[in-house]
């Protein structure tokens, strides 16, 4: 905002600004403080007209006011405030006052008094509500001080009977961000004016005009997230406001009603027109239900997603929504639900309790239909079927909670599901498909109901038949029939849509581990067995054969008869499959071949607990290598590093781990060797190829310890540490080289400083860390600090290179888990020999369509780099909306890539990859630091480290063949 | 007591002939003009000789409101404009004006050319006959002459369906026309706002029906077409060509778009072409869906729907075709069925209602012999289905609306007898409020209580309101001011500028009183002691003591002068103006009781 400002004013050269800014850049420290307010006092002198000294006071709003100037400034303001006549200065100056108390840094206890001394003589409303506003702004930076809030909320209450609604409306504003919440405060006050804030508040639930009636209530709601415990005696008053004739008080009512809901589920509340009594949280989710069908689509949404909050409803009333007596002619019908469910379940029907369980069961009795008091009757039903898609996802948002928590309710609500599928807007589907797979671990399919679940398989955006994929994942069927529909559909999906490969196999991977019994009577039709003939061997690449394997092999799993039903060549096929795509296929125990169990056995198999042992390998290692001689320590180091990388290659779960290891070791080897090198003991520019090496060494030390930090998500402080620490050996390696290599003095001045800047800021942001590096290079460092700091560069770098020959091998701490990010490229798949030909300079459109593994907030720091062979390299930040996040710690990249080149003569190869950006101001350590405003005095503050921005390149590319053709004239 | 008057001349009880008189404020509307589907002969029409038996209808009605373009509620409008005879304006949304021409000629040539009637309206008279309609928005308020205005919402129901209110003065009346509280595929929801009509004249074609969730029947009816054409299998469907055709149309479009299907869809031309067109033209009409896509693309501009060929009926392959008429009784519809209902991989779906001894009713109740003309016997083997699209507001869908504009009385038409019975019993128990559900020529009245707005000016609203506290809505508060009538129109200003207006001189009116007091002291003695009195009393009020010897409180004058005759009785002179009437009188009662017994 105010860099904005800033720069509005560079933009807008009026002179008086342009003055400024000469007078400014020339003698800046002494001369800004006084000269801001005096002009300001100077030009408002000057003004003739009110339309004059509004521009004065506009321009002057452009400007940022440093924290010391702003109560000099504030005094002149309020100086003018009294001498001026026209209302809309005035309210300039007014808003004003608010913009200047909310100067970070400046505390307005100083102004209270003359703001509240201002609303006295004050006739206009505007100015009023203006004034109301700037006590706002100043009581919420002054929170701590409960006198002065007390008093800002007694002037509020003054004005509460004021005529404006403006006025009235920042009156109850006032109240709820400041009004006392302890209730030892309220006690005290209670003498004073403001004695409950509660009750005055509520007073204005009856307001003439409806949007102080909103601003009481949303004061009122304020009140409540400050931690106020609102009265029950509220809800009989908010109740009324539901029936408001304007839809933000109904809304907002809504609102309330869910909160004291929320707070008292459990008091009685009587029925009015009855003599019974029910528990509030049902009364106030009959009455909410009940505004699902309003008048307003606001206060439909906002109904419809409170809803899924309200967990503690009795399973009775939560029944009832799903509810719709249908009846037609007076005679009950039963719902097409009902209609299917009857012809799947044999013998009971309805084991769901329906609405008025103590009513007779008759016809109908014309007495007993109640077509609207009913409450909860139906509400979802209502609002699934609503006309704007907005509440028909809050809907099913709110389903999905209530869902979560109740498993009859999950079982219920299955249908209405299910329906939504079939919903006109993609993303009302989407959500409806997510919300499934959130609650099938409580739910069982009915084979109808599968049918139409199936039946969207054929969508044809990707999206949704992802998500349905995903469903599956996690679904119970209950028949083989199911089972089978499934893979039918499934494959005819593949056919459809053979993009979908991986997905359907990893679907039925799912769904054969997860109903090995129902696959089982399936297993000779789906391999086309036969008790007699021999059947002609399936075609080994057919992705629908794949499929169906894939299917059968995770029902063997945990179904050992199986394998007795596969022919010959199954076995063979399981073998190539187990090798091809080992993440679809388990192990299994195949008897009586010895052919095929063999390639089970070997070395692949897990060890018993590889994590400890392996991690307590590397960490025994390394604690060794302080006794080693040179020699040894990097022989065990490369070592360790190549078993690290095995490992990691072998174990999946454990490649983070193993990666992040290596990756270290890898740069204390560099290190090590570094130090070994013989440059140290030469005089310097002799050994120019050596120190080619060192530098080398240092560089890639840079970049590795950014890799680390940046491209593994469940890093923990402890590790940036160590990380950083390495950083900081590796950039003071960089000084020494450079000090040997350079000529002169000069650059190693700035370079020292620098350095001996990033010990510092080291020091601060990892304080409390700093105990646990005894030995280390920081430490060392730290303890000849002051030595450092008075001497010369040369002797800096002298010592520097001592401690850091010196300093010990810091044990790197492994966290509880650790993955890598990763990104696979799908699509291109870069093994297509048709060049992409488009006209030159025409720009032609490349779908990239990627998954990122652990990549947090891909939207922030994934790029896609295109190079071209001539060298030329293009980043493109994909759209946030590019991005889908399939699962926990999974995301999806499907975007388009905008190529354009000058015209070939040849069709050619460019590489499409994708890179992490990292800037290390956003890392995890520093962002504690508060983020600098565009004060100066801030400004003035050492960064703590220079903001370095990067890219980590972590996919493999992926090449395109393209072939810009001249244009044709 | 001012009253409204309601009397349907078609549609009270009954479904068809809509037609329905109100009068309000002695302001008369006709409430849509249709014809009933049932009846060929003279009751097709509503009796127009009710409103006036001999004299043009323009000197009757004040204006003419067309609800939608369905037939049985526009089909008389030539024939009651032009034979009959009315000129005064016709109001219907634009794309009524637009269908509605369309409609009524395809009836016209039904009735005229199939079944050769005469002394029936000319396509000249239809044209003639929408020259005088004018066209109105949504929530647009449309002043048909000063007092009367009326106001469209939508409706829901079928393209340009819109509820009507009706307003003169404070009194107002709404007629929904036929409407529909749950969106389908092409249409939203019908919205009406917290008007509170005085009456609110609803359909109750659904009144005892409460509807399962639209999803189910569309679900099954994708589930049936697609299942047929992937088996191979052709599909008919017959439809009326506007209405529910363009919804399953849209259905069916978008579901082969989503399912990214290849068998084609054709629609047998005819009026539909033209009706489309309009489809296409009204996107602000429809539902968020196609208005949010539209820019992309116009949802009726199908992709996968093409025109119908005769030759395409024979042509291999799965197809689905919509044909017209909807009953399956002649044309185009017909002779497809005759073609394909030998084969049993065909299936025919039947969006609606079919009237008995049609084709379509046969069908559906069973038959698989059908006798066709020339003793031809057509064995039917194709699957049969019924698939309803209704799109009526069912009980709950009235009951929300009624809730939604808080009727003082409803009126149900458009139903039948017995249904409306049960659901004004719901009504007047739920609502509590009056319900009426008049038969055809039977008038009902409705007592209002209008509230009378009076036109009060700034300064003397701010300076009364500002003498007592803050306004309470819920009490009424006392206003002095002066009311002045003039020109059908009232208006409350302060006297004085009343008096200025009316060039009237102000006079003062003066109460005097005289009150005698026992006492024997001196006049201005007892002059102080009254002022010390009163002084001591109207702590409130500024109690002055004049050099001349008198008191004033406020604006009233007290003298002393002693009795003529008796020297110790003192004669204490009360004067206050009218507007002081209440302190003066409590002055003197204060001052009849005497002074209090003190010696200063």
């Amino acid at each position: 905002m105010a860099a904005h400002l800033k720069k509005r004013v560079y933009e807008e050269f009026t002179k008086v600004v342009q003055q400024q800014h000469e007078d400014l850049s020339a003698k800046k420290l002494r001369l800004t403080k006084p000269s801001k307010s005096a002009a300001l006092h100077v030009d408002l002198c000057k003004a003739t007209s009110p339309a004059d000294a509004l521009q004065y006071l506009l321009q002057f709003a452009r400007k940022p006011v440093e924290v010391e100037s702003v109560e000099g400034v504030v005094r002149i303001l309020l100086e003018h405030y009294y001498k001026e006549n026209d209302a809309s200065v005035r309210l300039k100056i007014a808003s004003l006052l608010g913009l200047l108390s909310k100067t970070a840094g400046f505390s307005p206890d100083c102004i209270v008094d003359d703001a509240i001394n201002t609303l006295q003589n004050e006739k206009s409303h505007q100015v009023l509500a203006q004034l109301l506003d700037t006590l706002l702004v100043i009581g919420t930076k002054l929170t701590e001080n409960p006198s002065v809030r007390m008093r800002l909320v007694e002037v509020a209450c003054k004005h509460l009977t004021d005529s404006s609604h403006g006025v009235r409306n920042k009156c109850l504003q006032l109240i709820g961000c400041l009004g006392p919440v302890e209730k030892g405060v309220a006690k005290e006050a209670e003498s004073q004016a403001a004695k409950d804030v509660q009750k005055i508040i509520g007073d204005h639930f009856n307001d003439q005009d409806p949007r102080v009636r909103t601003a009481a209530i949303k004061a009122m709601l304020q009140l409540h997230e400050r931690g106020l415990k609102l009265q029950q005696a509220i809800y009989g008053q908010a109740c009324k406001l539901l029936a408001d004739d304007y839809e933000q008080v109904r809304s907002a009512a809504v609102q309330l009603i869910w909160v004291l809901s929320q707070l008292y589920p459990e008091s009685i509340v009587p029925i009015p027109s009855s003599n019974e009594e029910i528990r509030l949280v049902d009364d106030a989710f009959g009455k909410i239900c009940h505004m699902v069908s309003d008048g307003s689509w606001v206060v439909r949404v906002q109904a419809a997603k409170l809803l899924g909050s309200m967990q503690q409803v009795s399973s009775h009333f939560l029944e009832q929504t799903l509810d719709k007596k249908l009846m037609s002619d007076l005679r009950r019908k039963r719902t097409a639900h009902e209609r299917a469910k009857e012809l799947y379940s044999s013998g009971e029907f309805s084991s769901g309790r329906k609405w008025g369980d103590d009513a007779p069961k008759e016809e109908i009795d014309t007495g007993a239909v109640n077509l609207i008091e009913s409450g909860a009757c139906g509400a979802f039903v209502h609002g699934l079927e609503d006309e704007m898609y907005e509440v028909r996802i809050a809907a099913v948002e709110a389903l999905c909670m209530l869902a979560q928590s109740s498993p009859s309710f999950a079982e219920k609500c299955l249908d209405f599901l299910v329906d939504m599928f079939n919903d006109e807007i993609e993303e009302v589907r989407l959500q409806s498909i997510h919300t499934m797979r959130k609650i099938s671990n409580n739910i069982t399919l009915r084979e109808d109901q599968l049918d139409t679940v199936l039946a969207v398989l054929e969508d044809s955006s990707r999206d949704i038949r992802e998500a349905l994929h995903e469903l599956l994942c996690c679904t119970n069927v209950s028949t083989k029939e199911g089972i089978h529909l499934a893979l039918v559909e499934l494959l005819k999906n593949l056919t459809k849509y053979p993009t979908d490969r991986e997905s359907i196999w990893k679907c039925l991977k799912f769904l054969g581990s997860r109903h090995p019994t129902l696959v089982l009577p399936l297993v000779p039709e789906l391999l086309s067995t036969h008790p007699f003939f021999d059947t002609p061997e399936p075609d080994m690449d057919d992705p629908a054969y794949i499929a169906v394997l894939v299917l059968i092999f995770n029902a063997a799993k945990s179904c050992p008869t199986m394998p007795a039903l596969f022919s010959d060549h199954t076995f063979r096929h399981y073998a190539y499959l187990r090798d091809s795509l080992s993440h679809l296929v388990p192990p299994l125990r195949l008897p009586g071949r010895k052919l095929v169990s063999s390639p089970v056995s070997p070395s692949i198999t897990p060890h018993e607990d590889p994590s400890q042992q392996f991690l307590h390998q590397s960490l025994e290692r390394v604690y060794n290598l302080q006794h080693l001689d040179p020699q040894g320590i990097q022989e065990l180091l490369e070592f360790t590093i190549r078993d690290l990388q095995r490992l990691g290659e072998l174990q999946s779960e454990l490649a983070g781990m193993a990666d992040f290891t290596a990756t270290y070791l890898q740069c204390q080897l560099l290190l090590i060797k570094a130090l070994q090198e013989k440059l140290w003991n030469v005089a310097a520019p002799l050994y120019l190829k050596q120190n080619a090496l060192a530098s080398a060494a240092a560089k890639q030390i840079l970049e590795e310890t950014y890799k680390m930090e940046f491209m593994y998500s469940g890093v923990e402080s402890k590790q940036v540490v160590i990380i950083h620490h390495m950083r900081l050996q590796a950039k003071a390696l960089q000084l020494i080289v450079t000090a040997r290599t350079a000529r002169g003095v000069e650059p190693l001045f700035g370079m020292c400083e620098k350095f001996l800047q990033e010990v510092d800021s080291f020091q601060r942001c990892f304080i409390s860390e700093l105990p646990r590096m005894q030995g280390s290079f920081v430490d060392k460092l730290l303890d000849l600090m002051p030595r450092l700091v008075t001497s010369k560069p040369s002797e800096v770098v002298k010592i520097l290179q001592t401690t850091l020959r010196q300093s010990t091998f810091l044990h790197l701490p492994l966290p509880e888990r650790l993955y890598r990010a990763s990104a696979n490229i799908i699509e291109p798949t870069g093994e297509s020999d048709n060049p992409l030909r488009f006209t030159s300079g025409l720009v032609v459109a490349l779908d990239v369509d990627a998954t990122l593994e652990h990549v947090q907030d891909p939207q922030g720091t994934v790029k896609v780099q295109v190079l071209y062979p001539d060298g030329q390299a293009q980043l493109i930040h994909p759209k946030p909306a590019d991005f889908r996040n399939p699962g926990p710690g999974r995301h999806r990249l499907i975007t388009q890539v905008y190529l354009s080149h000058t015209a070939w003569t040849e069709p050619c190869q460019i590489e499409v990859r994708l890179l992490l950006a990292y800037n290390s101001n956003r890392s995890k350590a520093t962002a504690k630091v508060p983020k600098s405003t565009w004060n100066e005095s801030v400004e003035a503050l050492p960064q703590p480290e220079n903001g370095i921005e990067g890219t980590i390149p972590f996919s493999k590319p992926v090449k395109v063949y393209i072939m810009p053709k001249p244009a044709r004239r | 007591m001012p009253e409204i008057k309601v009397t349907p001349l078609g549609a009270g009880q009954d479904v068809g002939r809509s037609c329905i008189l109100v009068s309000i404020a002695g302001k008369n509307v006709m409430l849509d003009c249709g014809m009933h589907m049932g009846y060929n002969d003279d009751r097709r029409f509503p009796d127009f000789s009710y409103i006036t038996q001999n004299g043009r209808l323009t000197d009757f009605l004040d204006c003419v409101i067309i609800s939608h373009f369905h037939l049985d509620h526009c089909g008389a409008l030539p024939y009651f404009s032009e034979m009959v005879g009315y000129d005064g304006p016709i109001y219907m949304t634009h794309p009524t004006k637009a269908i509605c021409p369309i409609l009524l000629e395809d009836y016209r040539k039904i009735t005229v050319d199939k079944k050769g009637e005469t002394n029936f309206f000319t396509s000249q008279m239809i044209k003639d006959c929408m020259k005088k309609v004018v066209a109105v928005h949504l929530h647009q308020t449309v002043q048909v002459d000063e007092e009367l205005e009326i106001k469209a919402y939508y409706a829901g129901h079928v393209l340009g369906a819109a509820m009507f209110q009706i307003k003169v003065g404070c009194e107002s009346v709404v007629y929904t026309g036929d409407y529909n509280m749950t969106p389908d595929r092409h249409l939203g929801a019908a919205w009406i706002d917290k008007c509170r009509p005085d009456l609110l004249i609803t359909e109750s074609t659904y009144a005892t029906t409460i509807r399962d969730s639209k999803r189910c029947r569309e679900r099954d009816f994708l589930k049936k077409v697609h299942e047929t054409v992937e088996r191979g299998g052709k599909v008919l469907i017959p439809v009326f060509a506007l209405g529910r055709a363009q919804e399953l149309c849209i259905l069916l479009e978008t579901f082969w778009e989503r399912m990214n299907l290849k068998a084609p869809i054709y629609f047998s031309t005819g009026l539909t072409e033209k009706a489309n067109h309009y489809y296409k033209l009204f996107i602000t009409w429809t539902n968020q869906k196609i208005r949010k896509t539209f820019v992309q693309r116009n949802m009726f501009e199908f992709k996968h729907i093409k025109a119908f060929d005769r030759a395409f009926a024979d042509n291999p392959g799965p197809m689905v075709v919509f044909a017209t008429p909807g009953m399956l009784h002649a044309g185009q519809s017909l002779q497809i069925f005759r073609k394909w209902a030998g084969n049993e991989k065909n299936m025919v779906i039947m969006p609606g209602y079919c009237v008995q001894g049609t084709v379509g009713h046969k069908i559906l109740s069973g038959q698989r012999k059908l006798e066709m003309e020339g003793r031809q016997i057509l064995e039917v083997k194709m699957q049969v289905e019924y698939m309803s699209f209704s799109a009526h507001a069912d009980a709950k869908g009235i009951m929300q609306l009624i809730r939604q504009a808080e009727p003082r009385n409803v009126l149900l038409v458009h139903g039948e007898a017995k249904k409306m019975e049960f659901l004004k019993q719901k009504i007047e128990q739920e609502f509590h409020v009056s319900c009426y559900m008049p038969a055809n020529g039977e008038t009902t009245t409705i007592f209002t209580n209008p509230s009378i707005p009076v036109d009060i000016s700034l300064g003397l609203l701010k300076r009364e309101t500002a003498i007592g506290l803050l306004p309470d809505v819920k009490k009424p508060k006392l206003m002095h001011g002066t009311l002045i009538m003039k020109d059908n129109s009232f208006r409350l200003v302060s006297p004085e500028q009343a008096l200025k207006e009316l060039g009237l001189a102000e006079h003062q009116l003066r109460f005097t009183c005289r009150v005698h007091i026992q006492d024997p002291r001196k006049e201005h003695e007892t002059v102080l002691r009254v002022y010390n009195h009163l002084k001591g009393v109207l702590k409130d009020y500024s109690v002055q003591h004049l050099p001349d010897g008198s008191i004033t409180v406020e604006s009233i004058l007290i003298q002393a002068t002693a009795h003529s005759e008796d020297q110790g009785t003192k004669v204490l002179l009360v004067s206050w103006t009218y507007q002081d009437e209440e302190l003066g009188s409590y002055l003197t009662s204060l001052l009849k009781k005497g002074l209090p017994q003190s010696t200063s």
